[in-house]
């Protein structure tokens, strides 16, 4: 896919990849083999009908093949932009055996900018209430999806949201020059001209509990609020002034818009010398947020090598084109602060790769030597786990492992009523993988409401 | 939008707020805050539920023109509205029956202290209450204290009212007279820390509430993760209320201080716009 040119854009907040040309869409779909049995379907969390939607573009027909996309994805904007399609439908393409696999996530993007290029906004849908409602809690990619679907079916949808700002970690966590919050917005506008309503500032579990959501008549509650807490290294000088977690750092940017404090009232702290710790999209866009606020250095420090990283390859592949410097096999022993309490070094040790762990990839241990890398900023974008407020006020909820909702392959908890998806129920996962989830959901709430409610 | 039923100045840089919040009053209890958003463009800022009516479905906010945001509500008369406001947010204030009880507040501590206040004299509990201050202006909600307390100790730096001295100097005067169960002390850090070192060899449970800087105020950013016997903590969901024999102030202390220079100017610039629209009247006036 085109994109901006890495020295104009590591200065600037404005979207990276530029997307395909009508044109270029058009060669790209003409490519794709129609294949009976498609393996790139089989490799989608959600079953996009793969080849129907290329072959749409490959006819000039953009309309028609979003008509076939929103079938199954509700936001084919954003996950045309985050997918890891390498590792999904792309990586499953037949033509990536013996040269380029279609690129589908392109076209899906396409897809779905052709029509906000070229229609009107969303107007009001129609349908026929079913006297049912349902709340969703949390409204990133889990929720929305959950909302729409179920709205669609005829209930009557709230989803509360704990932040003042819709989209969840679309919003909060992924900065604008990968996903532009316009492209967010759209996508949020058509969930409610379904007439889907969004209540924000409700941290469901205090602002109102679980239960009180069932007085008030909802019939079932959809817990999606995504593994929020983020989890740290205990190393010494983790608390040190211009130490952030990477979910705080992104949080001030991309939520609250700090890159134009003082127009906006939120700051960030502006570093020269920057490492991140990490080697996922959230370490890249640190990485890379860190470097468009003016670091004139920025690391990634990752304790394993670039085969391992979970990153998406885009991602990564902007980021070297960025210039950021990738630091594998070093894994962080301390920050070291000046007399202030500021941070004015890290140490880190030289790892080796030994034999594979639980998570299949190979272990790192420590080689014996360590080096110094001196910075005056250090993000930690080591993970996230689950957040306690929400899912600890439930009482009798079965969990799982550091505090996940324990649900069946439906979405359902052990609670009648109570469903939950994405993150929350996973542990940290992608963007298509919730709203799988949250499709599965949808169709499970819906077969519940119609079991214990028959009209 | 959040209604701003009343606003008053109740001291010198100190305001008084009831917003309709009726949600958030139904379910606060002492030592819960919410986390406010003046409008699009402000800051996310925690502030104390100092009293809240269920019925009426308000809640009470008091807070010090310290910064930008603050001196921003300040100017929100009533009849106003504030953007965002989520709540209650924190752990409750552990209520029980300990016997005799002191609290400690300093300046706009008063705000944190009061619903405690309160909750404990909802149990059988002995209270006594120390309030300290620069100054007698600067004294807040004395009155309310002392309709509720079994007994209110006022100090001052200048002895304007009450006696003159510190809040640790009438504490340890009270532990010397009486065995004290639990010392609960909100206000600056420099107070709660020596509230904290003189509480430590009687042996006294002593809470501090802790007031680091925060962005979401949910557990989704360590913003204000402090240092708390040796672990870290999150104030927002795990506080803000923590054993204050354990809490690392110094670290506290330095953590607050990150965005100084960004308050500052963040403060300039609102004062001076503040005094363009001033300067703008007086000239339509002349």
């Amino acid at each position: 896919m085109r994109a901006r040119d890495p020295k104009k854009r590591s200065k600037d907040f404005k979207e990276v990849a530029l997307g395909l040309t009508e044109k270029q869409a058009v060669k790209e779909a003409k490519r794709c083999l129609q294949c009976k049995k498609p393996k790139c379907v089989e490799g989608c969390p959600v079953e996009i009908n793969i080849p129907a939607f290329i072959g749409k573009i490959r006819d000039t027909d953009s309309p028609g093949a979003l008509n076939v996309i929103r079938q199954y994805n509700m936001l084919p904007a954003i996950c045309g932009r985050v997918c890891p399609q390498e590792n999904q439908c792309q990586g499953r393409c037949i033509l990536g055996k013996k040269k380029t696999p279609i690129a589908i996530g392109a076209l899906e993007r396409f897809a779905a900018d052709y029509d906000a290029k070229n229609s009107s906004p969303e107007k009001p849908v129609q349908i026929k209430p079913n006297g049912h409602k349902v709340a969703v809690v949390g409204s990133g990619p889990a929720g929305l999806t959950v909302a729409a679907d179920l709205a669609k079916l005829g209930y009557e949808i709230t989803i509360f949201e704990a932040l003042h700002e819709a989209g969840g970690v679309l919003v909060y966590g992924i900065p604008e020059f990968r996903l532009p919050k316009k492209i967010i917005q759209r996508e949020i506008e058509y969930v409610k001209s379904l007439g889907v309503k969004i209540q924000l500032n409700w941290v469901v579990g205090r602002t109102q509990t679980v239960e009180e959501l069932f007085e008030e008549g909802y019939k079932a509650v959809f817990i999606g609020v995504g593994a929020g807490s983020p989890k740290y290294m205990s190393i010494p000088g983790e608390n040190l002034n211009n130490v952030y977690f990477a979910s705080e750092f992104l949080t001030r940017v991309n939520l609250m818009k700090a890159e134009q404090f003082p127009k906006y009232d939120t700051p960030v702290k502006k570093a020269k010398r920057v490492a991140v710790i990490g080697g996922g999209n959230v370490a890249m866009d640190s990485a890379r947020t860190a470097l468009r606020l003016g670091a004139e250095k920025v690391y990634i420090v990752y304790r394993r090598t670039e085969a391992e990283m979970p990153a998406r390859l885009e991602e990564l592949e902007h980021a070297k084109e960025e210039g950021i410097d990738f630091r594998y096999l070093s894994n962080p022993k301390e920050i070291i602060g000046d007399e202030r309490g500021y941070v004015k070094a890290m140490r880190c040790d030289k790892m080796v790769l030994c034999e594979p762990d639980a998570s299949g990839r190979r272990k790192p241990e420590c080689s014996g030597e360590e080096f110094i890398l001196e910075v005056d900023q250090v993000i930690m974008a080591i993970g996230q786990t689950s957040n306690p407020i929400l899912v600890r006020s439930i009482k009798g909820l079965n969990l799982w492992g550091a505090g996940y909702i324990e649900v069946d392959e439906n979405g359902a908890s052990n609670i009648p009523g109570i469903f939950a998806g994405g993150d929350i129920s996973t542990g940290a996962a992608t963007v298509i993988s919730a709203m799988g989830a949250g499709k599965r959901a949808a169709r499970a709430i819906h077969d519940y409401i119609r079991s214990s409610y028959p009209a | 939008m959040y209604n701003i039923l009343k606003k008053e100045t109740i001291a010198p840089q100190v305001d008084a707020m009831i917003v309709e919040a009726p949600y958030i009053a139904r379910h606060h209890q002492a030592g819960n805050f919410v986390v406010l958003r003046i409008d699009e463009k402000g800051e996310r800022i925690p502030l104390t539920i100092a009293d809240s009516d269920s019925e009426k479905g308000t809640i009470t906010l008091l807070f010090q023109k310290i910064g930008k945001t603050t001196e921003e509500l300040g100017t929100l008369k009533t009849g106003k509205a504030i953007r965002d406001i989520a709540g209650p947010l924190g752990h409750a204030t552990p209520i029980m029956d300990y016997g005799y009880c002191v609290l400690v507040g300093g300046g706009i501590g008063s705000a944190t202290l009061y619903p405690i206040l309160k909750a404990l004299k909802g149990k059988s509990n002995n209270v006594t209450v120390i309030l300290g201050a620069r100054n007698k202006e600067l004294l807040i909600w004395g009155d309310r204290f002392k309709e509720l307390a079994d007994e209110v100790l006022l100090t001052t730096d200048d002895g304007s009212s009450g006696r003159k001295g510190l809040v640790t100097e009438a504490l340890k005067e009270v532990m010397d007279k009486s065995k004290v169960e639990i010392v609960i002390a909100v206000g600056p850090i420099r107070m709660m820390q020596a509230v904290a070192e003189l509480t430590k060899p009687y042996n006294v449970k002593t809470l501090v509430s802790l007031n680091p800087v925060m962005v979401e105020g949910t557990g989704m950013c360590g913003a204000c993760r402090v240092n708390v016997g040796g672990k870290t903590r999150f104030a927002c969901v795990e506080g803000p209320e923590f054993d204050a024999h354990e809490v690392d102030f110094k670290e506290l202390a330095n953590r607050l201080g990150f965005y100084r220079e960004e308050e500052q100017a963040s403060m300039e610039i609102f004062k001076k716009k503040k005094c363009k629209g001033r300067c703008k009247k007086s000239n339509k006036g002349t």
